[in-house]
């Protein structure tokens, strides 16, 4: 069975990951960290446009929610770490539902383009928070944390945190696994499908819709205390609009609506972003023209390739 | 038989002679730079790396027998971008030394990284107060080699007492430099009997001032601005066409050579102040605008000038090391000790390791200048105060108590 | 009283300015329903070309057709060939405009370089105007007369003419435009070729009053957005209200409540979003 196969490739390359990963080099290591949690962020995008047919310009403040809670907590109440870390990670998932609960008010009320036009909206006031409460959250200095917790491991070590990441996008990717093969999940696809049909069949779209939201808003929290450990700082340039675009751009360079696609669209810009950078002056061309010949020539993104080939006439083996 | 032992001889002298007569491999010194080469800040960052090339290029590269590496990476004047590069920088390329950054936000979050990874943070640019204050003791590898957003801004109050105003309005970019730099004129200017009657804070980036202008008192002797980036070319113009006629003075970076070629005359006889004007009339300034000007193509700004002085106290480490590197610790140690002649006067760092140079007020004036044969504007310098350091003529220890210059710090108690 | 006038007829100018840019972007929206995220980058290319055209011949004349046909020529081009082979596929579509907008950002930069420029307006316009004690920059007052033309202008062509009436049917039912014989995939060249014109436009306009830099493209981009979603795309009254609203909102907001200058463009918008999802005099 085609999934089957599907879930046992991912399965492989995570495990592939996971064992490879410490010896790749004291920086690579870190990019792989970067990319994983950027891909939290970008697999709770897709929930909402790969699988809800919601396009949100508006992710990097939950992610922005997440990670100035864990600064604040660790600078102004020396909480967080050590076990408390894990306390952090549950209000930061609150934090970030929360706030998406709020904005989902104003938000679900619209679809298409709107939506677009609103959570862009809504992610640039959380920036602008960011920017203007000088006194909560340092303004455009930002706020340093102290160092990353220690608990039985001391996560300031590289390698133990990267597996710290690891974990949480492994549970992350089971979860939302979970969530979009069950009946809500699939109710979403519908909706992004034909809602006017799902809604004369009887289903509640506007709450299907506003939990997605929710939803994807608690990972994006999650993702923010990652992020805020993995940087050592927190800065309003986390949340600037160009990180919800590049969320964007991740789903639909991997392939929306496949979940794991997002995660590979995350490290594929990243790379782009931060590798190729460091070789060549030009990367802005490649970065430009790779986007721009996926959205034209990919439209399933990098997962849809495979089928692509096939369906060219290139398929080898079993059907 | 006998032939082969003496071949072998021959060889084995050979050998040795080489030995002793080759010269030891110049060591290689690699260097990070982290600028802002994409976004609003990019021209600051090229000035910074043609500073620093342009000495390079002066001392063909041999630093007392060093070779010095220059591995460059783009920030886009963004923290966290920042932050990674410097890792890849200190893990993958294995710099000695990272150096660089803008903007303060910058300075703040490369310093840390600094301490964590051991490595030297040279800081030609980043101006926030605090990195050698009050948060000096976090980063025992920073170094500062431009100065302190406040610095400048101290002698600066003294001299507009001088000048008889005695009501002043502020209008800053609403960011720490901004706060930073209002805060040290108005400690300066207040305690000389001076009062800072309004102040006005635009946001950073703004570019149309139409909402602010109007708003700026009236019965103000003059007006003191920071702007930086593009704001500092749109401010003076709109100013001007809003009808002021009040003096207008300000922090260095509204006036500086990296934007004034592109103002027009509504900022003539603007004053303002910081540690370098190419207008500087000294011979060393001279050779130095003319040689700059011949590979740039244009007037270095204070941005070229601080990284071409950083090469300068870098080779005068690498001169006391033998050319060797000595060590993180070490090269701290001995760069705290260097005194150099700079482009921009006589420079040393005090036990802070921030500098203490001369600060100059300068005067936005029209004329022809270093063999130049079309008038231009040039920042004449019209006072100098010599050896000012980052804490004024306030001790240390009593600078140090006060809280760090902020929107509310000092207060504005004459605000009405 | 004096204070008053001043910050309407600042924010009335800026309004004018937001107007060159936002009408393309409403129009643009109306046509094809897609949001072009590389508008900003028209207004940053458009201040660029112009900049060229007037060091090259030192008129500042000839600078603004020149600006705004040639990088009208790009939005056609980006149109005809990338665009139109989406076909209706609005998501897509912005996010191509994106990818675009990061090229021309790349380009900008490599052709002319990352210094803060200006552009030198003539003489004439630059006199300040006093009335009554107020002072009135005469840059601003040109900036208002350009835009309330060229909004005349689109206004009666709108109104008054064929093409008009096809660019309005298409607007609003874009199957039924087709079904009656309007060639809608023209209309769409024609539209975005023209939204560029005016953004363009706006840049070389506004190039003499915000400067032309690096990152500038980004910058404005949001506001355009905010002048679009308030009043509401598709609409060209629209587009005239809501660059009105926005110029003084932000105007007043930011003069008498700096503290929360950034809320006072966004917050708006995203209430009058959650109110009236198409904006104030938007279409479906």
């Amino acid at each position: 069975m085609a999934s089957h196969n599907k879930e046992l490739a991912v399965a492989g390359g995570l495990l592939a990951l996971g064992l490879i990963a410490p010896f790749t080099g004291s920086f690579i290591i870190l990019l792989i960290t970067r990319g994983l949690i950027l891909a939290i962020l970008a697999m709770s995008l897709d929930i909402l446009l790969g699988y809800t047919g919601l396009p949100s310009l508006g992710q990097a403040a939950y992610l922005g929610m997440g990670a100035y809670l864990t600064a604040i907590l660790a600078t102004r109440f020396h909480f967080g770490l050590d076990w408390s870390f894990w306390v952090v990670i549950l209000l930061a998932v609150l934090l970030g539902a929360a706030t998406a609960a709020i904005f989902g008010l104003f938000a679900i009320r619209a679809s298409g383009v709107y939506f677009l036009m609103i959570t862009l909206a809504l992610g640039q006031c959380i920036w602008g928070l960011a920017y203007r409460w000088n006194s909560m959250t340092g303004g455009d200095n930002g706020i340093n944390l102290p160092g990353r917790p220690a608990f039985a491991i001391l996560l300031s070590s590289d390698v133990a945190y990267f597996y710290v990441v690891f974990g949480f996008f492994v549970v992350s990717l089971l979860m939302l696994y979970v969530l979009v093969k069950s009946p809500f999940g699939r109710s979403l696809e519908g909706i992004r499908e034909r809602e006017v049909r799902m809604r004369t069949l009887g289903y509640n779209t506007w709450l299907h819709k506003y939990l997605a939201f929710v939803i994807a808003g608690g990972f994006g929290g999650l993702a923010g205390v990652l992020w805020a450990h993995a940087n050592g700082h927190v800065s309003p340039e986390d949340v600037v609009l160009t990180t919800s675009v590049d969320a964007l751009l991740m789903v639909v360079l991997g392939g929306s609506g496949t979940l794991v696609g997002g995660a590979i669209g995350a490290g594929l810009v990243l790379f782009l972003r931060e590798y190729l950078s460091t070789l060549v002056p030009w990367w802005q061309y490649v970065l430009g023209g790779v986007y721009i010949l996926s959205i034209l020539y990919l439209p399933d993104g990098v997962m849809g390739l495979p089928a692509r080939i096939a369906r060219s006439g290139i398929a080898v083996g079993k059907p | 038989m006998i032939a082969k032992s003496s071949a072998m001889a021959a060889a084995g002298v050979a050998i040795a002679i080489g030995l002793v007569g080759m010269p030891g491999a110049a060591e290689e010194i690699r260097i990070g730079f982290i600028a802002p080469i994409t976004g609003p800040f990019a021209q600051a960052g090229k000035d910074m790396v043609n500073g620093w090339e342009m000495y390079t290029d002066e001392v063909k590269n041999d630093f007392a027998g060093a070779t010095i590496k220059f591995i460059l990476e783009d920030d886009q004047a963004k923290p966290p971008v920042g932050v990674l590069k410097a890792e890849k920088l200190i893990r993958q390329d294995k710099v000695h030394i990272i150096m660089g950054g803008v903007l303060a936000s910058t300075g703040y979050a490369l310093a840390p990284v600094s301490t964590r990874e051991k490595t030297v943070y040279i800081a030609p640019v980043t101006a926030a107060d605090d990195l050698t204050q009050r948060e000096a003791d976090k980063y025992p590898y920073f170094v500062r080699t431009g100065w302190t957003s406040s610095q400048p801004t101290h002698p600066f109050g003294e001299w507009a007492c001088e000048q008889g105003y005695k009501r002043i309005v502020a209008i800053a970019a609403d960011y720490a430099f901004g706060y930073e730099t209002v805060g040290g004129f108005q400690r300066t200017f207040e305690e000389c009997g001076g009062k800072i009657i309004q102040k006005i804070w635009p946001p950073l980036g703004t570019i149309d001032f139409g909402p602010f202008i109007p708003t700026v008192k009236q019965d103000a002797d003059a007006i003191f601005t920071l702007m930086v980036g593009p704001m500092s070319l749109q401010f003076p113009k709109q100013l001007a066409a809003a009808g002021n006629t009040k003096p207008v003075i300000g922090g260095g970076t509204s006036y500086d050579e990296f934007t004034l070629p592109s103002m027009g005359d509504e900022v003539i006889g603007h004053v303002s102040v910081l540690q370098y004007s190419a207008a500087l009339d000294t011979p060393k300034n001279a050779a130095f605008v003319s040689k700059y000007r011949e590979k740039y193509g244009k007037v270095p700004s204070y941005f070229s000038e601080t990284t071409y002085t950083t090469g300068l106290m870098v080779h005068e480490v690498m001169k006391q090391s033998g050319g060797k590197w000595p060590g993180a610790e070490e090269f701290v140690k001995l760069i705290s000790r260097v005194k150099v002649d700079a482009v921009r006067g006589p420079l040393s760092l005090d036990d802070m390791r921030n500098p203490v140079q001369n600060i100059y007020v300068k005067k936005v004036e029209r004329k022809k200048m270093f063999g130049y044969d079309k008038e231009e504007l040039w920042n004449t310098v019209i006072k100098t105060y010599p050896s000012v350091s980052q804490f004024w003529k306030f001790g240390k220890a009593e600078f140090l108590k006060q809280p760090v210059y902020s929107r509310n710090f000092p207060p504005c108690q004459y605000c009405e | 009283m004096r204070f008053w006038l001043i910050q309407t007829f600042n924010g009335i100018s800026y309004g004018a300015l937001l107007f060159l840019l936002g009408s393309g972007l409403s129009l643009i929206f109306g046509v094809m329903r897609i949001v072009n995220l590389a508008h900003g980058s028209y207004f940053l290319l458009g201040g660029y070309v112009a900049l060229s055209v007037i060091l090259a011949t030192g008129s500042w004349v000839l600078a603004i057709p020149a600006a705004a046909l040639s990088i009208a020529l790009i939005g056609l081009l980006m149109e005809r060939i990338f665009l139109r082979r989406l076909g209706f596929d609005p998501l897509r579509q912005v996010l191509l405009t994106v990818g675009f907008a990061f090229l021309f950002q790349q380009a900008a930069l490599d052709i002319w370089g990352g210094d803060n420029k200006d552009i030198i307006a003539p003489a004439s316009l630059t006199q300040t105007a006093v009335i009554g004690g107020v002072y009135l920059p005469g840059y601003r007052i040109f900036m208002i007369a350009v835009a309330s033309a060229i909004g005349l202008v689109l206004f009666l062509v709108m109104e008054n003419t064929r093409l008009g009436a096809a660019v309005r049917a298409t607007v609003d039912d874009a199957q039924m435009a087709r079904g009656v014989g309007i060639d809608t995939s023209r209309i769409s060249m024609f539209i975005f070729a023209l939204g560029a014109c005016l953004a363009a436009l706006g840049g070389v306009i506004g190039g003499a009053f915000l400067g032309i830099y690096p990152g500038l493209d980004f910058q404005i981009l949001p506001i355009a957005f905010a002048v679009v979603i308030i009043g509401g795309m598709g609409s060209l009254a629209g587009a005239a209200i809501g660059s009105l609203l926005v110029g003084i909102a932000d105007n007043f907001g930011k003069a008498l409540f700096p503290e929360v200058s950034y809320f006072t463009l966004y917050a708006p918008m995203a209430l009058i979003l959650a109110v009236r999802p198409t904006g104030l005099f938007g279409r479906e």
